[in-house]
């Protein structure tokens, strides 16, 4: 559906696009992740035929970005950051607008106009004026205006940012839900939000492509170990306390384990991270050895690694900010954990840089 | 054409929706209004004082009235283009609306054509108010209307030239102020650039001379329109939207 071939853009003295290829397929929901300023925008813009490039071609639907912009921009749907709405119009006024610019006339436009508003939940501030919704609504109407002609492709530039989690949420469904019938782009900073809602993940960072991959295949190539977690309690009535370095001790013993780190401590219990060589199954050997100890083994768990981590790994920059926040709260344990970090591993290093963005 | 139309409707809506276009038109035509007052006050006393003295001296509605009046309103426009075109471009670009209008499958020629068509179409409302005006006239007289209709045909092609100046310096800018001011000045000079040729008879003043706006309405206030004069003023409205069109499409080669 799209086709993105050596695309470049250079702006006066630096280059904000250097040399992407891509492709999307029909009907996917790709999302486009990098750190503020890696040119995900400079790209959806010449996608979206809003900028031309400096060199390369893409193709959106058959059509090229160039040659014949205007049947490329018949198919696309595009919702830049800021919604672009006119704060003096109506809802259902704009809209008609927009439809009509986009080509819908008469009963059609009128039809459109309806579901649209239906689909993305403001009909009930049809003729409410623009600039006196709320950011949620404004950001729903942005959607709104983005399918109106019901394109084949949606190019989305950050729809969920500045929202609140609720209205997050409630964007990320209407995007999930509107990918059976568009092939939709998006892109953003925050990692969980890519986990949430794409299929497929394209990171770039200071212009060029660095990993395109599916979200599941990338989670396990970056990792290069598998980790496991667990939580070691005392036995009741034979002890009261364990001895977190005692149960490092254990755990590093078992064949095949790489390091054990503290990771929580919690009523008494203590989760450890385990880092084992990839391919290794120790799942079992570890549980032997918490038993064999005499501790009680509340919960094991293998920890897939975040897609922040991944980012981390593939870039070499930290994310921003906000990404580090909304991260947070899916490793919440992590976070917590990262200060008292009591590392026996060999490879402390390795472990610290993986600590570094929640510290 | 159909774009042309929707881009038309829409810039009408703006106009109207927000205070811009009903404090335009009441500014205009208080000023107008006032204009007229006085005229009509000088033509009566002329008229009276002719009647005591006994003395009768050729006295026409559209010389001494219709005539001045019109200069005084292609004056005046001169002040109302920048108020009415700063915030064409400008205004899409601060918000950032400019990105749908360009991501949209219309051309640019069609935006461009649509939005000065609209801001020519609220100076045509503003002239409506000067009929008013001119409709006394004729109820109480019986003026020419042939000069009247050549003299509006002069004030649209004359503020159309403006507009499509303001249009143009409206998309170098996103800012309003800077838009209207950069505006008012280009107008005041085209409007002065004929003052050289007052003392100065070599060829750039009367180059200067020609590309001056002022000059070139005297015939259509005459009631006169000619051709040289007509044809500067669509070249100046050709040229106008002609570097919108350049000026939209830097702008995707720059930002």
């Amino acid at each position: 559906m799209i086709t993105v071939k050596d695309l470049t853009r250079n702006y006066a003295r630096t280059t904000a696009v250097n040399h992407i290829s891509f492709s999307v397929e029909k009907g996917q929901i790709v999302g486009f992740l990098g750190p503020n300023g890696a040119g995900k925008t400079t790209t959806m813009r010449m996608l979206t035929c809003f900028l031309p490039p400096s060199s390369g071609t893409a193709t959106v639907a058959g059509f090229d970005i160039l040659d014949q912009s205007l049947e490329v921009r018949k198919r696309i749907g595009y919702l830049p950051e800021s919604p672009p709405i006119y704060p003096e119009m109506g809802t259902a006024e704009y809209l008609r607008f927009v439809g009509r610019l986009k080509g819908l006339r008469g009963a059609e436009l009128a039809r459109r106009v309806d579901y649209v508003m239906g689909r993305c939940a403001v009909a009930d501030v049809k003729t409410k004026q623009l600039g006196k919704l709320s950011k949620g609504y404004r950001q729903r109407v942005g959607l709104a205006q983005a399918i109106i002609h019901n394109p084949d492709v949606l190019i989305l530039d950050e729809p969920t940012a500045g929202l609140d989690p609720k209205q997050i949420n409630e964007t990320r469904d209407l995007i999930k839900d509107l990918a059976g019938e568009h092939t939709i782009i998006l892109s953003t900073h925050i990692l969980p939000e890519v986990e949430q809602t794409c299929q497929q993940v394209i990171i770039i960072n200071k212009g060029q492509v660095v990993a395109t991959d599916s979200v599941a295949n990338l989670q396990s190539h970056a990792r290069n170990a598998e980790t496991v977690l667990l939580e070691v309690a005392p036995r009741p009535g034979t002890m009261a306390t364990i001895d977190p370095a005692q149960v490092q001790r254990t755990l590093q013993s078992v064949a095949g384990v790489n390091s054990v780190q503290v990771k929580d401590r919690r009523n008494g219990a203590v989760v450890f991270e385990t880092e084992s060589r990839r391919g290794e199954l120790v799942r079992g050997d570890l549980a032997r050895a918490v038993i064999a100890g005499g501790w009680d083994l509340n919960e094991l768990r293998p920890a897939t690694m975040s897609l922040e981590e991944v980012f981390l790994k593939l870039t070499g920059t930290e994310p921003a900010a906000e990404a580090t926040e909304n991260a947070a709260a899916d490793a919440g344990e992590q976070a917590i954990a990262a200060p008292e970090t009591e590392s026996v591993s060999t490879s402390e290093k390795e472990a610290a840089d993986a600590e570094e963005p929640h510290a | 054409m159909r774009n042309i139309w929707i881009i038309f409707r829409k810039e009408m809506r703006s106009y109207f929706a927000s205070p811009i276009a009903y404090l335009l038109l009441t500014m205009f035509a208080v000023l107008f209004g006032w204009f007229f007052w006085n005229m009509l006050g000088m033509f009566v006393k002329y008229g009276m004082e002719m009647q005591m003295s006994g003395q009768s001296y050729p006295m026409s509605i559209n010389e001494q009235i219709i005539r001045p009046l019109l200069a005084n309103a292609s004056v005046l426009g001169l002040f109302f283009v920048p108020l009415i075109t700063m915030r064409l471009f400008a205004e899409e670009k601060r918000t950032g609306t400019i990105e749908l209008l360009a991501t949209s499958p219309v051309r640019d020629f069609q935006i461009i054509f649509g939005k000065w068509l609209a801001a020519l179409a609220l100076y045509a409302c503003m002239l409506f108010f000067t009929a008013i005006s001119f409709a006394f006239l004729f109820h109480f007289g019986n003026p020419d209307w042939k000069p009247l209709a050549v003299g509006y045909l002069g004030l649209l092609l004359q503020t159309g030239a403006l507009l499509a100046l303001g249009t143009f310096i409206s998309t170098l800018t996103r800012n309003q102020i800077i838009a209207g001011a950069v505006t008012f000045g280009a107008c005041l000079m085209f409007y002065v650039f004929g003052w050289a040729s007052n003392f100065e008879t070599s060829t750039w003043a009367t180059v200067l001379n020609y590309l001056s706006v002022a000059g070139h309405f005297e015939s259509f206030a005459k009631g006169v329109i000619e051709s040289k004069d007509a044809v500067y003023y669509v070249t100046f409205i050709f040229a106008g939207l002609f570097l919108t069109a350049r000026s939209l499409e830097s702008m995707r080669w720059r930002s």
